[in-house]
Order: structure tokens, then C-alpha cells, then sequence
């Protein structure tokens, strides 16, 4: 199953009294278990697409299919309860909330998933393990590093085991060298999670990663490069 | 981890703005509670007062409080000694009951006669061990001492006037009354003796009068409209709480009130006075005492009326410290939801960012909802928690540090006491009052913060 398909998706945006077109006529199918990267410069649309795909945002018109279910008429809180269960974040500043630990942040989801406590510690702590900061898991976000923090935000993301996992320009507020650890890490929880992971990102190092990439300009796509052993590459029109 | 310690630990982010808001929260319940504890002593007071003086009930004719002042010895209660001796028996009065007496109130005319002067009276019958017991009342445990009657230990022809009818008497000498000098001219009626009837009348009983200059005739009407006098010995002039009783009181032994009213005939009463132990037995014990009454002596018209019924001046002074209670109750609740309000609205701007995190790994509305208004909950309840400490403290240096003051209705004065310590009412509806003030002022900020766009809420800077 396709963990995204988008359907001439539309979106614009009212700045005073002038619409500035966001997105237009956007297709995408998002294979699953991929490394898909949006490209573009700066205003051309990656962040719209992601928040659309994640539930935080509803087009204008057509059709948004994540994990099997049509969400744009899905009310409030229903679309709560979705992105709780199928979608993971991780954003470009790391968005941890301050006043809990690292652990407690992992915890977080699983608690309003009202996961049993003693389950919660141990997905918690393999989680916290599997990023490389078990033993910094009582420290707060304060307390921790930049890349640190961004990893404690990908052990968060995949805390409920979503099916896809969202992120916005992940390594731009990294200096090159964690940036780039940040993507082998992401690169290997997807592969290790077989989960879809979806990027907003121009770094030359996690477009080389992807396995699809997807570039947008002034909120159209102009190509889809599928990128595997057998590629069926095609170009939007 | 939960809702709640997420609450708290945020609420230790910005310590200095909470405890700023705290503060405010903790002045308020202080100012609340030290003024409710102040009312409340006052309304205990004037409760302990009025029992005091008059016990919790009073058993009268069923006209005498709204026809009797006219000719109160026309509504006396027959065979009184029966009901007090029945009530004191009763096994479900026995244990509340203090004490209960008689007492026969009398209207009259008090004369100096030898200087001439004279005025109208009300004479109160009493019996003065009783009265003497029933003035040792202190449920509230107020520290005070009520000195005995100065009818003590006096014979039966004694009388204690107030210092107003001994000075229009013209007894300020002898009874060592202060504030006695004239301004102007006297304008008293002609001094001489006093007149033939009234002296025929008083000379029944006291054939060879005593050239006492503390002696009044007191001149009342039977119950039948015929006067009669007795002669009486002023032991004291004792300054009233109130000029109008000052004025106009005479007290003196039942029997001597009831061989002047009632002579040779059978005495009566006007009425009997019920002391309980504890005012909180008083409906109970007012239902028992109707349902005897109706029972076993319903050939007289009787009614139990209690002390706020016949102290209107009691339920009054209650509703005039409730509104002003209520209404700075009001303004320190407006107070606090104001600042309160600010700080949970400046708390939802610093924090936009996180509402958009929070919503997006799946937090709904009403989670974002429940997260402030907890906050708010918070401090409330630590607010008033501390404010209730604080002025329980404040109060016990109130009430150790030797103010006084003289309340209504007193002539000496009494130690200023507050009361919030025991006072469980008043402390847990200022705390729930106060929580709820917190609670609604953290709702439309929370409320505010659970509306934001998820997308706006993560741009923001």
C-alpha cells in the first residue's frame, strides 16, 4: 500500500488581499518503506506539501490519501488520533518540549496512545538505544546537544511506529558533519522500521541518499526521480 | 509523566512570573480569609451576646412580641413553674439544655418622688442565679469575662437602673453616675413630697418610707389596668450599651416584679428563656419544645420564638457583613482573574510553538485545553493553599497581640480576635471560590491556545 497519494492537490494562501498560489495540481504517489526527498528552493512549496501529508493542513481541493484513508474531511480530532497513530515529525528546531526529558519526550505519544507504562519503557528505552542516547535519557532538551536533539526527535517520531514519517529540513539547523550522521541515523531506522520516510530538504547529501526525490518549483512538480535497481523514473509533465 | 506534572513543570519554566501570580493569588485568599475570620467573629459575638442575654428561645404568649410592649403583664404565661419543671425533664431535651428561667417584663413609671421627677420604665423581672449561669454562655470560647449581675446577693426589694433613668431621676450622687452636669437652668417639676395617692399606694406595703436618697417608686399596672407601686433600693446604676435601654432600664427580682404586677393573685411570666448548650441544637430543640407545648399545655396560646427572631438587629447586622463580604469578595476575585488571566495569555504566546508540537504528535483540542487550564488550577489551589496558611498564621498574631475593641451592643471591650483557624467553611469555599476564579480565568487563553492553527503555531517566532 502507498503510504501517500495526492491527487490534484490545490492550496493557496491569502497574504492582505492578494491569493498567492501555494500548490497547483499536485499528483504524488509516495512508495512505501522509501526515502523520499522534496526539493526545492526556498518558497517553492516542500513545507506546504509536507503539512498537507502530515494532517496539519487541508488543500483547497482534491484528494489526500496517508496510509490507506481519505483525511481531508476527517474532522478535528479525528485528524489528532490519525497523525497520533500513522505519522511521526520531525522538525527543522527540533520542537522537544522543554520541561521533559529525553525519555519523557519518546514517552509522550506513547502516553496519549495510552500505552501501558511498563510497555512504554522498554519501546522507550530500545528507541533511546537505537539512537545512541540511552544514557542521556534523563537529561532535558537544554542539556543536550543540537544533534542530539534531533535524535531524540526521530526516536520520538517513531515512538508509535507510524507508517511514514515526516520531516522538515532536518539537518538545516546542523553543522554538516552531524547533519550528515542525522541521515545515515534516519537512513537506518527507515531501512531497520521499514516505515516512509518523507523530507523537505536542498542538502546535496540527503537528496544523494533518497531513494525517490521529488522537486517542486513556484508549487508545481517538475520531476520525480524514482531511484532503485529498477527505476521507473518519471517526469511530471 | 502525565497531564498534571506536565502542568507543574511548566509552571516552574517562568518561576518568576508564577510566583509573581502566586503572590497575587495568596494576598487574595489572605484578605479573604482574614476579613471572613473578622466577620465571623462578629457574627459569633453578637451570637454569644444575644444567648447571653436572652437565651436561644423564648417561650411567650403568642401575641407579647408584636402586642405585649404596650401592657406586657396582660400576656403572661399561668402555671410557668409546670413548663420549665416538664422541658427540664425531658429526655430529648436533657443534655442540650443550659438553662431555662423566667422572666416578667414590666412597664411602668420610675419616680424619684421627694425630688419630683419621674419617667416611663421597662423593668425586667429576673431571677438572678439563673440569670447570673445563663450569662457564663462562651460556645465560640471567647476570652471573656462576663462579671455577675449587681442584683447579686441583694435582698428583694433591690433594683439596678440604667445610668440614663438614674441621672433624669436626679440619683447621680449617690449612685456615683459620672457626666451629671447641667448646662442650663433646671427645669425639673417642684421638688417636694411626693404625692398623697402615690404614697398612699406605695405605703400599703412600706408604711414607714426610709429617708434613702437611693430609693425610686416603680408605679406598673396589673394585668386588670389597676397601678400599683413598690418601693425599690437602687443598688446600681449600670451604664447600658445602647442610650434607648440605657433610658429606660429598671431590673429587679422576679419575685419583687411579680408581687407588684400580679400583688396576692397568682404570678405569672412573660416570658421563659431556653439556653442550649450548643446553638446548633436550636432547631431541634425549638421543634421539641413546640411539639410539648402543643402537647400538654395547649390551653395557653404559647409560641417559641428564637434569638434572631427576636433580635432582628442579629439577622440584620449578618446581611450587612455578608454583602460587604460578597462584594470584596468580588473585587479580589476580579483581581485575580485579571492578573491571572494576563499570565496564562502571555504563558500561550511563549509557548505557541509547543502547542503546534504537541498538536501535531497527535494532542487534541481539549488536551491543549486541560494542559492550561490545570496550570491555572494550580496555582490557584497553591495560591490560596499557602494563603490559608499565611492567614492562619497572621490571625494567631492577631488574636495574641492584645487589640481590643468594642463591638455593638457592648459597653467594655473585647480582645480583637479573627477567626479562620477550625473555621472550615470559610477556608474551603475560599479556596474552591478562588480555584474557580483560576480556573476560568486559565480557560479563555486555554481555549485560545487549543483554536490555533497547527501550521501558524509552528511558524511562529
Amino acid at each position: 500500500m502507498n503510504p501517500v497519494i495526492l491527487t490534484q492537490i490545490n492550496k493557496t494562501y491569502r497574504l492582505g488581499m492578494v491569493d498567492v498560489p501555494a500548490l497547483t495540481d499536485i499528483n504524488i504517489l509516495i512508495r512505501p518503506a522509501r526515502f523520499t526527498v522534496l526539493s526545492g528552493t526556498s518558497g517553492s512549496g516542500k513545507t506546504t506539501l509536507l503539512n498537507l501529508i502530515g494532517c496539519i493542513d487541508k488543500p483547497d481541493s482534491g484528494e489526500i490519501i496517508v496510509a490507506g484513508q481519505q483525511v481531508q474531511n476527517f474532522s478535528d480530532d479525528e485528524l489528532s488520533d490519525f497523525r497520533a497513530k500513522h505519522i511521526g515529525f520531525i522538525f527543522q528546531n527540533f520542537n522537544l518540549i522543554p520541561v521533559l526529558t529525553a525519555f519523557e519526550n519518546v514517552e509522550y505519544p506513547l502516553i496519549l496512545a495510552k500505552i501501558p507504562p511498563n510497555i512504554r519503557r522498554e519501546r522507550v528505552q530500545m528507541l533511546l538505544k537505537s539512537v545512541g542516547l540511552l544514557e542521556k535519557a534523563d537529561n532535558r532538551p537544554q542539556q543536550l546537544s543540537g544533534g542530539q536533539r534531533q535524535r531524540v526527535a526521530i526516536a520520538r517520531a517513531l515512538a508509535r511506529g507510524p507508517s511514514l514519517v515526516l520531516a522538515d529540513e532536518p539537518t538545516a539547523n546542523l553543522d554538516s558533519h552531524t547533519g550528515a550522521a542525522i541521515i545515515r541515523l534516519m537512513r537506518r531506522m527507515q531501512k531497520h522500521w521499514h516505515v516512509s520516510f518523507i523530507f523537505s530538504s536542498h542538502d546535496p547529501q540527503v537528496l544523494a541518499e533518497a531513494d525517490d526525490a521529488i522537486t517542486i518549483s513556484d508549487g508545481r512538480i517538475v520531476s520525480v526521480r524514482r531511484n532503485d535497481k529498477n527505476p521507473d523514473a518519471e517526469t511530471a509533465k | 509523566m502525565n497531564t498534571l506534572i506536565l502542568a507543574l513543570r511548566n509552571l516552574l519554566r517562568n518561576r518568576r512570573r508564577s510566583l509573581t501570580t502566586l503572590l497575587a493569588v495568596m494576598l487574595g485568599a489572605i484578605s479573604i480569609l482574614l476579613f471572613g475570620g473578622y466577620v465571623r467573629n462578629v457574627i459569633y459575638g453578637l451570637e454569644t451576646g444575644f444567648v447571653m442575654q436572652s437565651g436561644h428561645m423564648q417561650i411567650q404568649h403568642a401575641d407579647f412580641f408584636r402586642f405585649g410592649s404596650g401592657n406586657p403583664a396582660a400576656y403572661g404565661i399561668a402555671n410557668y413553674r409546670a413548663i420549665i419543671d416538664r422541658l427540664k425533664h425531658d429526655q430529648e431535651l436533657e443534655g442540650k439544655l443550659s438553662v431555662i428561667t423566667p422572666t416578667l417584663q414590666i412597664g411602668g413609671l420610675a419616680g424619684n418622688f421627694s425630688a419630683g421627677v419621674s419617667r416611663t420604665v421597662i423593668g425586667q423581672g429576673l431571677e438572678v442565679a439563673e440569670q447570673n449561669t445563663l450569662r457564663q454562655w462562651n460556645d465560640y470560647q471567647f476570652p471573656l469575662s462576663e462579671p455577675e449581675l449587681p442584683l447579686t446577693g441583694t435582698g428583694p426589694d433591690a433594683t439596678v437602673i440604667g445610668a440614663g433613668v438614674a441621672r433624669v431621676l436626679q440619683l447621680c450622687a449617690p449612685l456615683k453616675v459620672s457626666d451629671c452636669e447641667r448646662k442650663g437652668a433646671s427645669t425639673e417639676a417642684s421638688q417636694g413630697k411626693e404625692p398623697d395617692d402615690i404614697a398612699a399606694l406605695a405605703g400599703l406595703d412600706n408604711p414607714a418610707k426610709k429617708d434613702n436618697s437611693t430609693q425610686i417608686e416603680l408605679l406598673a399596672p396589673s394585668p386588670h389596668g389597676a397601678p400599683n407601686v413598690a418601693q425599690l433600693n437602687v443598688v446600681k446604676a449600670e451604664q447600658q450599651p445602647v442610650k434607648e435601654l440605657d433610658d429606660i432600664y429598671v431590673a429587679l427580682h422576679l419575685s419583687a416584679a411579680q408581687k407588684l404586677i400580679y400583688g396576692k393573685s397568682t404570678p405569672e411570666v412573660t416570658a421563659i428563656l431556653v439556653q442550649l448548650k450548643h446553638t446548633s441544637d436550636l432547631p431541634a430543640a425549638k421543634e421539641r419544645i413546640e411539639k410539648i407545648l402543643s402537647q400538654d399545655f395547649a390551653s395557653q396560646p404559647l409560641t417559641v420564638l428564637d434569638f434572631a427572631t427576636i433580635n432582628p438587629f442579629f439577622t440584620q447586622t449578618i446581611s450587612m457583613f455578608n454583602v460587604i463580604f460578597g462584594f470584596i469578595s468580588v473585587l479580589i476575585g476580579a483581581i485575580v482573574l485579571f492578573m491571572l488571566g494576563n499570565t496564562m495569555s502571555m504563558t500561550v504566546v511563549e509557548r505557541t510553538v509547543e502547542i503546534g508540537t504537541l498538536r501535531s504528535i497527535g494532542l487534541r483540542r481539549v488536551g491543549i485545553r486541560r494542559l492550561f487550564v490545570l496550570e491555572g488550577l494550580f496555582l490557584g489551589f497553591l495560591g490560596a493553599s499557602l494563603g490559608v496558611i499565611v492567614s492562619i498564621i497572621i490571625s494567631t498574631i492577631i488574636n495574641h497581640s492584645g487589640l481590643t475593641w468594642i463591638p455593638p451592643g457592648r459597653m467594655l471591650p473585647v480582645p480583637l480576635t479573627v477567626r479562620v483557624w477550625g473555621e472550615v467553611s470559610l477556608i474551603l469555599c475560599s479556596m474552591i471560590g478562588l480555584m474557580a476564579v483560576a480556573t476560568f480565568s486559565a480557560w479563555w487563553p486555554a481555549r485560545r491556545a487549543s483554536e490555533l492553527n497547527i501550521v501558524d503555531a509552528l511558524r511562529h517566532v
